[in-house]
């Protein structure tokens, strides 16, 4: 009966441990109650394999309406905000549903506190409603730019709100005028030109010289065709099928965003996964002045976002990473937010994914909606339109430890980048890039051999090659007698062996000629 | 009694030991060949179906040597020059997902060409085949060491190689079905996509048949399930 028993216990136990292990394998889900698991933030190793890592960036606050104080002043929470903005401590929201723009003072210690509402605009004491606001920029010297969705406009204000310009649809003939000018998005570069993302326009970013006057379209998103579809549809369709079936035409950019340098970054949720796979989805972009995508894609894998997927089921989690939003720091590395799985994916700016982290969830680090993305200096704040708040996230050390390697390596420090990244690897021992920065590091002490270790962990086959190019020739420079003895001897032995053959074919022939004189 | 008996087994080992050196003997005359084969794949192969200078032994080993050459590329390859995930592989699996495709195509080549007149029997279409994948495992298997002497950018040296014996190999197995079956050219190239179709139609009829058999034990599974809760 006892050993019944124990036999029992011994069971219940194998399956408890069977349970718990399986709670921690799926992943994303089973959060810890401070919104943590050990794979909230994760990584993918050269295999495409997902490896847990220590966490990137954790959230230091939230920032809502509540703590806002816009329940006491106008009890109008924030409803369906669409965009946000920063620019030195001020953070601009865009509360599309209420008509209007927060700023937001954030200061670095993490205390914030509600600036100004902007609604309104004035037109020489004229007072303008802003109306459904979708997008705000704000340039160097202050001045505010507003998409005003609602009234057809992209107005320009001083920072007193009064009225500088308007941008408004454009009379050209390339412009379809029978589409109202529904601005989305919009950047401003340095010239003060404006690229606005307008609804319904599928040519490309609408372009703006500073003086409000209309310039053309750059960036138009590729027609992809699949040969089969081309060869059905031309050849195959009668004139009604084809009149019927839906056109090809190029789709729109989901957002914009401009760097230190004036490149526009652009996102774009519309493709297929079967396009993802080969990457001529390119769901993010660098637009240079003509509109050609320059983003550099050095890793195995294109910056997608995730690399696997559910298919479409009950469930509302499927299909591939669908970013909404880009942010890019002045080192060239750029943050992307998905609103598929809420997740945030940094990626440095030869295309390798740095970390990737977020759910799907109430708690905070998880979001519902999350719609847009901003940063000051390295801190990150995304917008959750359906909960209404911001979320700040803030690098951990493991987080501020990769920037600092990178940045180092970026201005030529090697050898302090290595010990950063060094520190790095500690933290992390499944972080190809440790291993990569490393390398680096040993191959310039020409410390061929260790580099090429570091290369292999790291996959790294160009760096690797430059490597054991050098061994191979310090290997050969050391053994260059040996090489030549061997190929001496392996030289030598058949023309002796033939020699002496030679000899006893020479020393029979003689005997028997010895022999027949002997006969004779 | 005694003495004849051990007479007998002396003789006995002696015919056996002078067997086994003529096997030797023969299976080194068969090594030996295979290299007139593949520089020589007109004559041959000709010779080697109609002259049975084809050595099912050597065969063997041949193919054998074309499995291990697949398994020790995935293992030993510098990582420079191939992606793969160590961690995931099954050398077994790698095998045969070889060997099986190998032997079907055989078959399905066999099965084709008796019907239009192929002078080649399976076995001298098995023996063909195994000849002409020699150039695979003879330039891969030191390629695998050299990939380890060479750096990424010198890359264009080991995929010209590779690209060398895969195309020899696919001209030995063109000239040796040619040779094998006494076929024209025109009719050779005809009846490699009758194999494949061939075995396409393998392929379909196992499935079916494993499909149909899984069906029917299922069937009887349930019934004796059935009866057994009635009979508790």
């Amino acid at each position: 009966m006892t050993r019944m028993k124990r036999v029992l216990t011994c069971l219940m136990c194998v399956l408890l441990l069977v349970c718990e292990t399986t709670a921690l394998a799926d992943d994303s889900y089973d959060l810890n109650k401070d919104g943590f698991s050990t794979s909230y933030t994760y990584g993918y190793d050269y295999w495409g394999d997902v490896q847990a890592s220590p966490d990137a960036y954790r959230v230091s606050e939230v920032i809502d309406s509540v703590h806002l104080g816009l329940d006491l002043l106008d009890g109008k929470r924030m409803n369906k905000p669409q965009a946000l903005f920063a620019r030195g401590n001020d953070l601009y929201v865009c509360d599309t549903g209420n008509n209007r723009i927060l700023q937001i003072r954030y200061e670095e210690n993490g205390e914030y506190s509600l600036q100004r509402i902007i609604d309104k605009v004035n037109i020489g004491g004229e007072l303008s409603d802003i109306k459904s606001p979708y997008d705000v920029y704000v340039d160097e010297q202050d001045n505010i730019y507003v998409a005003d969705y609602g009234n057809f406009r992209v107005v320009k204000m001083d920072k007193d709100l009064n009225w500088i310009l308007e941008f408004t649809k454009p009379s050209d003939a390339t412009f379809d005028q029978n589409l109202d000018f529904l601005p989305k998005k919009i950047v401003i570069d340095n010239a003060g030109r404006l690229y606005a993302l307008v609804q319904n326009v599928n040519k490309g970013l609408v372009k703006f010289e500073a003086d409000g006057v209309f310039t053309g379209f750059i960036g138009a998103n590729n027609v992809v065709v699949s040969t089969a579809e081309y060869i059905w549809k031309r050849y195959f369709q009668t004139q009604e099928q084809r009149s019927k079936s839906e056109a090809f035409v190029p789709t729109e950019y989901e957002n914009i965003c401009i760097d230190k340098d004036g490149f526009i970054y652009a996102t774009n949720t519309v493709f297929s996964e079967y396009d993802l796979k080969w990457d001529n989805a390119k769901p993010v972009r660098r637009l240079n002045g003509v509109g050609t995508d320059i983003l550099i894609k050095n890793d195995r894998y294109p910056p997608i976002g995730d690399l696997y997927w559910e298919e479409q089921t009950n469930n509302q989690v499927y299909g591939p990473s669908r970013f909404t939003d880009i942010t890019v720091f002045d080192n060239d590395i750029y943050v992307l937010v998905d609103r598929i799985r809420g997740r945030i994916f940094g990626y440095d700016s030869q295309g390798i994914m740095l970390w990737a982290f977020g759910t799907k969830g109430n708690i905070d680090g998880a979001f519902n909606g999350a719609v847009s993305i901003e940063h000051m200096g390295y801190d990150l704040f995304v917008l959750d339109q359906l909960k209404g708040n911001i979320t700040v996230f803030k690098p951990t050390e493991y987080g501020t430890k990769i920037y600092s390697a990178i940045e180092t390596y970026l201005a030529g420090d090697y050898d302090s980048s290595a010990t950063l990244w060094n520190e790095v690897m500690k933290l992390n021992a499944n972080y190809p890039m440790a291993f990569r920065g490393i390398g680096r590091a040993l191959l310039r002490q020409d410390k061929f051999k260790e580099a090429m270790d570091y290369f292999e962990r790291a996959h790294d086959r160009d760096n690797y090659g430059r490597a054991f190019k050098l061994y191979r020739k310090e290997w050969v420079e050391k053994n260059v007698w040996w090489i030549v003895l061997i190929l001496a001897v392996l030289l030598l032995i058949p023309v002796i062996s033939g020699r002496i053959n030679r000899m006893k074919w020479e020393v029979i022939m003689h005997e028997q000629s010895k022999v027949h004189k002997d006969g004779n | 009694m005694s003495r004849a008996k051990s007479i007998k087994t002396a003789t006995d080992s002696a015919e056996r030991a002078a067997g086994r050196k003529a096997w030797w003997d023969s299976y080194k005359a068969g090594l030996k060949y295979a290299f007139h084969v593949i520089s020589h794949p007109f004559d041959g192969f000709w010779d080697l179906a109609h002259e049975h200078k084809g050595n099912l032994a050597v065969a063997n080993t041949f193919l054998f040597l074309f499995l291990l050459n697949r398994v020790l590329k995935l293992l030993c390859t510098n990582f420079q020059f191939i992606s793969a995930p160590v961690q995931h592989i099954n050398i077994f699996e790698e095998a045969f997902s070889l060997l099986i495709p190998f032997l079907v195509l055989c078959l399905a080549n066999w099965a084709m060409t008796t019907l239009f007149d192929g002078k080649g029997r399976f076995k001298d279409i098995y023996i063909a085949m195994c000849y002409a994948l020699i150039p695979i495992w003879l330039i891969q298997l030191p390629l695998i060491l050299v990939s380890n002497m060479l750096a990424f950018d010198e890359a264009s040296f080991y995929s010209v190689l590779m690209s060398i014996s895969v195309i020899w190999a696919a001209f030995l197995a063109f000239v040796g079905l040619m040779e094998v079956h006494d076929y024209s050219p025109g009719k050779t190239f005809v009846f490699l996509i009758v194999t494949v179709v061939g075995a396409a139609i393998i392929l379909f009829l196992v499935l079916v048949f494993f499909s149909l058999l899984s069906d029917a034990l299922g069937y009887f599974i349930s019934m004796y399930r059935e009866i057994v809760y009635r009979l508790y």
